[in-house]
């Protein structure tokens, strides 16, 4: 299985702002009643972009000068939370290719890196210009550089770390381990061989 | 070299090194739900893969069972959809099915102990963030996303890389009316809701070698509302007592071999972690949250915080944005606040010994008028035990609604929910916004006996004081 090599990703993006947001207001969990993820776009952040009645509130993703984003800026401890990888693939399914926060809860990190998702860790203060930039122009093109781990924009060049393991994975190829892990399936069987409980 | 429990476990089941420096990891165990399993085996088909050990793969359904209702078709055709898509997969690949007609169902992370299935010294993965309840035995378990749920089927392990090692001892001895669930709840609100990031949390002390091994299960079960990717104790007599004589336990000969082996899994003395933190187990009071997130949690005597005295920014604006939510005034006591609903069940708090202990206080009481109070077994197994020895009725008396196993009212993806900004009392693991079904329903999380002594009184109360706990 050739995979892509995800060495950057260039777009406009879009600032959700907040620490700490959960899996379960980036994709509330009715919407985790699907037996595939195609759907899930339209639960992205569903509960505080739209009132009960379906019209919307007030959020930047409801903003007109906002649409066709595809770098989601946001806070501290993106992702906490669930699991689910619904969340990455509501992210994915919506449009978006990269997510750039202060910092992100392990397990939305590792599923984000699966699907092909760069999430690039910056400071509070260069997301602040970033967000910035994109305010004052939405029109701004944003470029995640995965090699260089770097972000530009507006003229401007930003720190962006993608942890190492997930960084070799995105710009090789291989963000998807299953033909990887499939090749060592012999060794498995060695492995299994020395452990009671799988063999039984 | 001392190597604690995790580098054991780890070392055990290390099958490679990958391209990218994570290490390919044998999964012993995989547990399986409705909810995050469907679009796996999709994967599966699509890349005509076929189940690696589906004799090492469990299922059961939990998330979305109406637990008012038993008897099929479900009346969300959604919930059906999910439930035959299991029952589907679980037939093509040839997995066991705890399902319902079995009387094993129930809530994943229940019915892996209760049918031994989860063992000391072993890896166990499930598409749940709440895995980390299994490392009670001294297993090394891992909530997983969706594509790894699919890598573990097709190959029965996963890429990973080796996480740090942080030695949590609770010394002495807790106070009447505290419970496991306020060790952990305090465990949280002093490390943080991302303290435990790129750790896995090993809990011991006088405290967790007391513990049953429900008890220990609660604790561990919320590792991950810390950050933590697992949390663990070490197998000990406990652990061993609590085995033996289960269906999946080894048997006869195999029995002391398997124990044997098990003990040898425990962190070695004089083991090197990469961090220790030591809590007072006198410290910990009655805990309950008054936030959003589990690390928002005071003492039952304590006020909820004020913005005003915030230390830093980040600190102002979450407490802001948490008590707008919540609808609570910054300063006030949390005791006192009136509750609409209050819920016992989930992996967290639906074991026999939760509902045994609130049975033991609400005998002879009356949930207050106004509240809607639901009790709810984790597993069948459970209803079961509970029924056994009378409870259902203690609490139906009492005025609880005793319903059919499941994870109910703790994430509402069934008919459980809450409607509008009702405010809950609940047993379970989060209080996120939205949590419990209604985009405005607010969640205090507290022990099973807090949330009892809320359900009686109408409001947030001091267990101690309403059921003389001492
Ligand atoms: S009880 Fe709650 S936390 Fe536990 S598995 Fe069910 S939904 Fe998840």
């Amino acid at each position: 299985m050739a995979l892509e090599k995800i060495t950057s990703i260039t777009g406009r993006a879009v600032c959700v702002p907040g620490n700490d947001i959960d899996t379960d207001r980036i994709i509330p969990a009715r919407y985790l009643k699907c037996i595939t993820f195609d759907s899930l776009g339209e639960g992205l952040f569903y509960d505080v972009r739209k009132n009960a009645d379906g019209t919307d509130k007030p959020h930047p993703l409801n903003e007109a000068r906002f649409k066709g984003a595809t770098i989601l800026l946001s806070g501290a401890n993106f992702g906490c939370g669930s699991s689910r990888e619904h969340a990455p693939q509501a992210i994915q399914k919506y449009g978006f290719k990269a997510v750039v926060a202060e910092g992100f809860a392990e397990i939305f990190f590792g599923n984000c890196t699966t699907l092909g998702i760069p999430c690039a860790a910056a400071s509070r203060e260069d997301i602040a210009r970033i967000a910035a930039a994109v305010e004052k122009n939405p029109a701004t093109e944003v470029v995640i550089d995965v090699v260089k781990q770097e972000i530009r924009f507006a003229g401007q060049t930003v720190k962006a770390t993608v942890r190492e393991a997930a960084r070799d994975a995105l710009v090789n190829g291989r963000w998807d381990p299953i033909g990887e892990l499939l090749d060592g399936v012999p060794a498995v069987k060695t492995t299994a061989a020395k452990l009671p409980y799988v063999t039984v | 070299m001392p190597k604690s429990l995790f580098e054991k476990v780890w070392d055990a089941h290390a099958v490679r090194t990958l391209a990218n420096g994570q290490t390919q990891l044998l999964i012993g165990t995989h547990l399986i739900h409705e909810v995050t399993s469907p679009q796996a085996f999709g994967m599966m088909r699509d890349l005509g893969l076929k189940v690696a050990m589906p004799h090492r793969t469990f299922a059961t359904v939990d998330h979305i069972v109406p637990t008012d209702q038993v008897a099929e078709p479900y009346r969300d055709p959604l919930a059906q959809a999910m439930m035959d898509e299991l029952r589907k997969s679980c037939r093509e690949f040839g997995i066991t099915f705890f399902d319902r007609a079995t009387g094993k169902q129930g809530i994943v992370h229940i019915v892996g102990p209760e049918q031994g299935i989860t063992q000391p010294g072993t890896t166990i993965a499930c598409g749940d963030s709440h895995t980390s309840t299994h490392g009670a035995f001294g297993a090394v378990a891992f909530g997983i996303g969706t594509t790894q749920i699919r890598d573990v089927l097709a190959t029965q392990t996963m890429a990973l890389g080796k996480l740090k090692v942080r030695r949590i001892d609770v010394t002495g001895r807790l106070r009447p009316g505290v419970y496991a669930k306020d060790v952990i709840l305090h465990i949280i609100r002093t490390l943080g809701v991302n303290g435990g990031t790129g750790f896995a949390y090993e809990y011991g002390g006088e405290v967790f070698d007391r513990f049953t091994m429900e008890e220990r299960m609660t604790v561990c079960n919320m590792s991950i509302e810390g950050g933590a990717r697992a949390g663990y104790v070490n197998p000990d007599e406990t652990t061993f007592a609590y085995l033996k004589g289960r269906p999946y336990s080894p048997k006869d000969a195999a029995w002391n071999e398997a124990v044997a082996r098990w003990k040898s899994f425990a962190s070695d003395a004089g083991c090197h972690y990469d961090d220790v933190v030591t809590i007072n187990g006198a410290d910990i009071a009655p805990t309950v949250t008054w936030g959003i997130n589990p690390g928002q949690g005071i003492s039952i005597v304590e006020a909820v915080p004020d913005p005003a005295t915030a230390k830093g920014v980040d600190e102002k604006s979450s407490i802001e944005e948490a008590l707008a939510y919540m609808k609570l005034k910054p300063g006030a006591p949390i005791k006192g606040t009136k509750i609409d609903v209050a819920f016992i069940g989930s992996c967290t708090n639906g074991r026999l010994s939760d509902f045994q202990e609130v049975a033991r206080f609400v005998k002879g009481r009356k949930v207050a008028a106004g509240v809607k109070a639901i009790a709810v077994p984790g597993s069948q197994i459970v209803a079961a035990q509970c029924e056994k020895l009378g409870l259902d009725k203690i609490l139906s008396e009492a005025g609880f609604e005793w319903r059919a196993a499941g994870c109910s009212m703790c994430l509402a993806m069934n008919p459980d929910k809450l409607v509008g900004d009702q405010l809950c009392a609940s047993s379970s693991n989060r209080n996120f916004k939205g949590r419990q079904g209604s985009p405005t329903g607010r969640t205090l999380l507290m022990s099973p006996l807090m949330v009892a002594a809320a359900a009686v009184t109408g409001a947030v109360a001091d267990a101690r004081e309403v059921f003389a706990v001492n």
